[in-house]
């Protein structure tokens, strides 16, 4: 599964460099949920999640990007947010998604909480390189 | 220091404070500090803090809101979350974070009443 497939369109794109952007991008992303059709509990974790990624972003991965998608693949629709950054990487991806596991100001919950308010969630990282997560949530 | 997006109200031993739509993290510190000094002046025994109109609070909010209640706890006073909207409720569930220690009620109302009653 990539996210940059021909069965997904580009809605938003909301640059992720200062704590302003995280809440651009929550708002982008409930206005992309209510567009969508999702009802309240459904945006509501759809915002956390990407709220809990944006921060990542831009506390441990040094800023990045949030872009919003349009996921087309017949018979399902869905809402894709797509988090990336060029930071230091994720030396360890099953650590970071196991609960209480931090290594900034958070409780530990962030990563592998996102994983369960979503019903798909991709995890890409390379030290060095970057983490790109990908999370879906089916509007249809 | 004050912070004029979350006004604290005094009611008595009571500080009741209205949290914003939109928790960010520098308003929020900003209130934890203001909070404390606010509990020490006023020697008050319950915070209760109206989060009817919060939408989010991810784990970072939710590690502010738990400070908060720890610090408040620290100067002698309990504090109280009161109304939170069901679709948070749900998804703080969901993400683990139960805020353990925190108290809750319905509505302010229901906090109020709570501690005026037997």
């Amino acid at each position: 599964m990539t996210h940059s497939d021909l069965s997904s369109t580009s809605l938003q794109t909301v640059p992720i460099h200062t704590e302003e952007d995280l809440l651009t991008a929550r708002h982008a992303v409930r206005a992309a949920a209510l567009a969508e059709g999702l009802g309240l509990v459904a945006q509501t974790k759809l915002v956390t999640a990407a709220s809990e990624l944006v921060r990542n972003c831009y506390v441990h991965g040094g800023g990045g990007v949030l872009r919003i998608e349009r996921v087309l693949p017949p018979p399902r629709r869905g809402l894709r947010i797509v988090v990336a950054d060029q930071g230091p990487g994720i030396e360890d991806p099953d650590a970071a998604l196991a609960d209480g596991y931090s290594t900034g100001p958070g409780l530990g919950h962030g990563l592998g909480g996102a994983r369960r308010l979503v019903d798909e969630f991709e995890l890409r990282s390379e030290p060095g390189r970057g983490t790109t997560v990908v999370i879906t949530r089916w509007t249809a | 220091m004050t912070s004029p997006d979350i006004p604290i109200i005094r009611l008595g031993e009571v500080l009741v404070a209205g949290l914003s739509r939109e928790l960010d993290d520098k308003t929020v510190m900003l209130f934890a500090d203001e909070l404390s000094r606010r509990i020490g002046d006023t020697r008050a025994s319950t915070v209760v803090l109206d989060i009817t109109k919060v939408e989010v609070i991810d784990s970072f909010a939710a590690r502010m809101l738990m400070e908060i209640a720890a610090m408040a706890r620290l100067l002698g006073a309990r504090v109280v979350l009161a109304g939170m909207r069901y679709s948070v409720a749900i998804t703080l569930a969901e993400l683990g974070l139960a805020l353990p220690g925190v108290e809750t009620a319905l509505s302010v109302e229901h906090a109020l009443n709570r501690r005026a009653g037997p």
